[in-house]
């Protein structure tokens, strides 16, 4: 047998998110591009232009190759939890294997049946099953990301369940409390709209560049209007979402916050960080050197703590507080003082001892004993997870990415809703051709579009370390048993054939958009 | 009452069917085997690509389905046999993924790698693909090397519940001849029904007489791989469970005595075997009949879901372990809890209305058979 090694842990992780993060390139895409042009197809309906017809054929082009590589990035996510995260998927099977079920029967059948229809039906059905079929492709993708972030948002925040010491795993016991946690709710809103805002941001993009190159001017401008209108309603919302994230996260994850903040010593009246620089030479939570080489606040007193817990006075605790316990808490899960990190660790073990034993009263057949076990199980079960960590340093994600991936990604919300704003009012003027400058630096904001996306899942996903269920189950004890080389070779693997099929598919883009919307056909 | 046991029979039932289909719509991948054979010119190459990838994202999904169906229904196997065969898997999966952008990309301007490298990523996924999955659902008779204990998850060390037992990590089950049978078997049949769906949907004189050649071809080997995988297992061993230990045991001819004591899944495997032989020998006769593949797909769905029933059903182990009998998964260790299968199959109740979108959407899209012209006038063709 192979013995669980560090490294193992290290290659599983970074095969993960490497592939996540692969399909997360394509994904939000296919959200955004496919309400553009659904809309574009309603209005080609409504007013009978063939303008509004080609106008949607080009962007349906480009939305099907970006499709065919999210499909592909995609299949090995539904099986990888089995692959490298085999106990896990044991562990909570249970529960996290439903929404993965669901949104294969609901969402993906949905999904390819009409997008054959989309693509290949034009002169086989009527106008109005066309457009029908274009939205139904487009909430078929939806309807994925629906169900894909009910499971991330339930290991963020495990509701609705209930551990089985016999069966040794947990189990579901409340469907709809999964299904409509707050949590999984804020995160498929948050998502799905920043989806839109890439869609928008790409469609200004390349419709600016069209007008910089003085070509389908009329096209360019069809195009810029209907994403502008709709990247400021996305950017909008994204901004109250992504409020909702973060009070979410303090209320569920305060480590989070916390790493997200770059907040070692929490305090009352905590304000904002706007912006700042990590002095790299921290190297302990608790060595009271100051964090920060240098940070500037937004000048609202105790915005912080008013966005976290909606009241400007509540303390906000930072990592040396969550790990020393003894402050009192005011977010939901745990009330009263806060438990120390050494605390929440003995009761872990108190938990995984108490399984231990259970098991082995049942199999020497002593029901009395095992009654009792059981109950010490049950009651020190919302800690289980601490049981498998040793040094509270391993609580601790990774301040500096955590930190600075949300503080970018803040920022990018902010410029984008400037842009999109900027760039209607050019077009209500109607001079926005003459805005060199301004299709320039809509042209260049395709790539930050991407960025700003990735940067939120860096923040959920590395913010959330050690956990792969919170408070439940690290990461560590959520592998498979296969070699750290079997992982590395795959993560290779998988890196080069993903890399090779993006660049093909940049290149199929940009001949694509080269061509334009004027020809009708591929070739 | 529905029972516990009886949530997870229907469960079984399933997944044995969603293997069916799954087996079924292999055509495709049987058709990605033979473009560089069956189709010798440019324009016939395109027909075939064509008639194939409108259709190529329903295995595919219907694959990535079976996957989350069995997470939710059967998770034990889904965590055992993902993460402990993980080569065969991983090599699955890998085609898969070289299949999703081959159709797109192959003739896209500006693809790189050129036309021809996309179509040879079709023809491997269409070779490995159906191979491989066919020889991973024969572990399901002959066993597989793991070792199942749950009490590990207590261990300080390495907190793993389900283990491999050898480096191979699934590859090893290619040492078991009764393995290559099976791969080999659903490999031609994958074939055998392409050459029925394009003799269905063609609208191409050169490529329909070839067809008609091909048939016999991929035919003739699937009959001999199919009959004498079937033959050696209802003779052989099968790992019995002991309804009263619940332990699990080699029993003679216990396939054989499943079928028998359930006349119903027999009449269901026979049905689809007289299915499947009537749409090739049907064809095999006259050059009229063009409807075979719905005969002998039908027919696969039937026989393939009756072969995974009587590997679940009637206290069978549906996953054994060769090395330890006693960690074999049944339908009854390895299934979700009550509840979430109770979730679950309220869910199920939409499957036909699934399956009727996708019919319909089938009906209306293939009015009449597909020649050349059609794909040259098609905007969006392949
Ligand atoms: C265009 C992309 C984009 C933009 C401009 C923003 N976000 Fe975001 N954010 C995401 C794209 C994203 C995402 C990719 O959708 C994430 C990753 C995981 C998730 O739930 O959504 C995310 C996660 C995420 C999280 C972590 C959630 C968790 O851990 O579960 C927080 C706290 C925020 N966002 C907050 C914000 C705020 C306050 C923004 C202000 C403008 C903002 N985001 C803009
Ligand atoms: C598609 C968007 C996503 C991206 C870009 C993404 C990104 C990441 C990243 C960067 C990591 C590595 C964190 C680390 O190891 O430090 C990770 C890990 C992980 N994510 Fe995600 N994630 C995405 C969606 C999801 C979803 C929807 C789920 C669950 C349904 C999920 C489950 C996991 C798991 C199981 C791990 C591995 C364990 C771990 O390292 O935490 N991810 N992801
Ligand atoms: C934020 C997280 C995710 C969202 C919003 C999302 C959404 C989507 C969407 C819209 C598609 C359609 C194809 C395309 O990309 O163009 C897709 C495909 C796919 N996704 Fe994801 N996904 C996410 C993460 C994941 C994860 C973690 C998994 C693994 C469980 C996964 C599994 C798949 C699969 C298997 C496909 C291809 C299925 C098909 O369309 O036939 N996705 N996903």
């Amino acid at each position: 047998m192979e013995l669980l090694d560090a490294s193992l842990l290290g290659w599983s992780r970074a095969q993960f998110a490497m592939t996540a993060m692969y399909h997360w390139l394509f994904v939000p895409l296919t959200l955004g591009l496919g309400v553009i042009m659904a809309v574009m197809e309603t209005f080609y309906l409504t007013t009978g232009k063939e303008e509004w017809k080609k106008a949607t054929k080009f962007w349906m082009t480009l939305f099907g190759v970006n499709f065919a590589i999210g499909v592909a990035t995609g299949i090995i996510l539904e099986f990888e939890f089995g692959t490298n995260w085999s106990n896990y998927s044991w562990f909570v099977g249970d529960i996290f294997g439903a929404p993965l079920a669901i949104e294969g029967i609901l969402a993906f059948f949905m999904e390819a049946t009409f997008i054959s229809i989309m693509f290949f039906g034009w002169n086989k059905v009527g106008k109005k099953f066309h457009l029908a079929s274009t939205w139904l492709t487009v909430s078929g993708a939806t309807l994925s990301a629906l169900w894909i972030l009910v499971a991330n948002a339930w290991m963020q925040y495990p509701v609705g369940m209930e551990f089985n010491p016999s069966m040794t795993r947990n189990e579901m016991i409340n469907f709809w409390s999964i299904l409509l946690s707050p949590v999984a709710i804020n995160k498929f809103l948050h998502t799905v709209t920043s989806g839109w805002v890439l869609g928008s941001l790409f469609v200004i993009g390349i419709s600016s560049w069209y007008l910089i190159k003085k070509r389908e001017i009329e096209f360019a401008l069809r195009s810029m209007k209907v994403a502008a209108i709709f990247g400021i309603v996305a950017t909008v919302l994204i901004i109250v979402t992504g409020d909702g994230s973060a009070y979410h996260v303090s209320q569920r994850q305060p480590m989070k916050l916390a790493a997200m903040e770059g907040l070692y010593k929490g305090k009352t009246h905590n304000d904002l960080v706007a912006f700042g620089i990590l002095d790299p030479d921290k190297k302990e939570y608790n060595d009271d050197k100051d964090p920060y080489l240098f940070k500037m606040n937004i000048p609202i007193p105790g915005m912080l703590s008013y966005l976290a817990y909606r009241d400007g006075n509540a303390f906000v605790p930072g990592i040396k507080d969550i790990i020393d316990g003894g402050y009192q808490v005011k977010h939901a899960g745990e009330k009263g003082i806060a438990l120390s990190f050494a605390e929440k660790h003995e009761r872990g073990k108190k938990a995984i001892e108490a399984l231990s034993a259970y098991q082995k009263d049942i199999n020497a057949q002593d029901t009395t004993d095992a009654n009792i076990q059981k109950a010490e199980l049950k009651k020190n079960y919302p800690y289980f997870g601490y049981g498998y960590l040793d040094k509270p340093n391993e609580l601790i994600p990774n301040v500096p990415l955590t930190f600075y991936s949300f503080h970018l990604m803040v920022m990018l919300g902010m410029y984008f809703l400037a842009l999109f704003i900027v760039v209607l009012f050019f077009i209500y003027r109607k001079n926005i051709q003459r805005q060199k400058w301004l299709l320039w630096i809509s042209l260049f904001t395709i790539p930050l579009g991407y960025l700003a996306g990735e940067l939120g899942w860096v923040v959920a996903e590395v913010g959330r370390q050690p956990w792969a269920i919170q408070d439940v189950l690290p990461v560590q004890a959520a592998l498979s048993n296969i070699s750290a080389n079997s992982v590395k070779i795959t993560f290779f693997l998988f890196l080069i054939l993903f890399t090779a099929l993006l660049v093909a598919e940049i290149r199929i883009m940009l001949k694509q958009i080269k061509k334009g919307s004027e020809s009708e056909t591929n070739l | 009452m529905i029972t516990y046991s009886i949530l997870q029979h229907y469960w079984w039932l399933i997944i044995s069917l969603l293997g069916g289909i799954l087996t079924f719509l292999l055509f495709i991948q049987g058709g990605q085997s033979m473009i560089f054979s069956l189709a010798k010119t440019e324009d016939e190459r395109r027909l075939i690509i064509n008639i194939l990838g409108r259709k190529w994202e329903f295995t595919f999904t219907t694959l990535v389905t079976f996957g989350g169906a069995v997470f939710a229904s059967f998770p034990l196997f889904y965590s055992t046999s993902f993460g402990g065969a993980y080569w065969v898997w991983m090599i699955i999966l890998f085609c898969f993924v070289m299949q999703a952008v081959a159709y797109e990309f192959q003739r896209k301007p500006g693809n790189v790698f050129g036309k021809n490298t996309y179509r040879t990523f079709l023809f491997i996924n269409g070779l490995l693909g159906s191979f491989l999955l066919g020889a991973a659902i024969a572990t399901f008779f002959t066993g597989s090397d793991f070792n199942v204990n749950k009490a590990n998850i207590t261990s300080s060390i390495q907190p793993v519940i389900s283990s491999w037992g050898n480096p191979w990590h699934g590859l090893e089950a290619l040492l078991d001849v009764r393995n290559w049978l099976l791969g080999l078997a659903v490999f031609f049949l994958a074939r055998t029904q392409a050459v029925l769906y394009f003799i269905n949907r063609l609208d191409n004189e050169v490529l329909e007489k070839r067809s008609h050649k091909f048939l016999w071809y991929n035919a003739i080997p699937f009959l001999i791989f199919f009959l004498t995988f079937v033959i050696w297992t209802l003779l052989g061993k099968g790992f019995a469970i002991d309804p009263l230990t619940n332990s699990v045991s080699l029993e003679p001819y216990k396939y054989l005595h499943n079928f028998l004591e359930m006349p119903v899944v027999l009449i269901l495997f026979l049905l689809g075997v007289v299915g499947v032989l009537w749409g090739i020998i049907g064809t095999v006769l006259s050059v009229q009949f063009k409807s075979g593949i719905w005969y002998t797909g039908i027919g696969t769905i039937l026989a393939v879901c009756s072969l995974l029933l009587i590997v679940g059903f009637n206290n069978t182990s549906f996953y054994p372990s060769s090395s330890d009998l006693q960690s074999s998964l049944t339908i009854f260790n390895a299934s979700s809890s009550r509840f979430t299968l109770t979730v679950m199959s309220y869910v199920s109740i939409l499957i036909p209305f699934v399956l009727g979108y996708i019919f319909y959407t089938w009906h209306i899209m293939e009015k009449k058979r597909t020649d050349i012209a059609d794909v040259n006038g098609d905007d969006h063709a392949y």
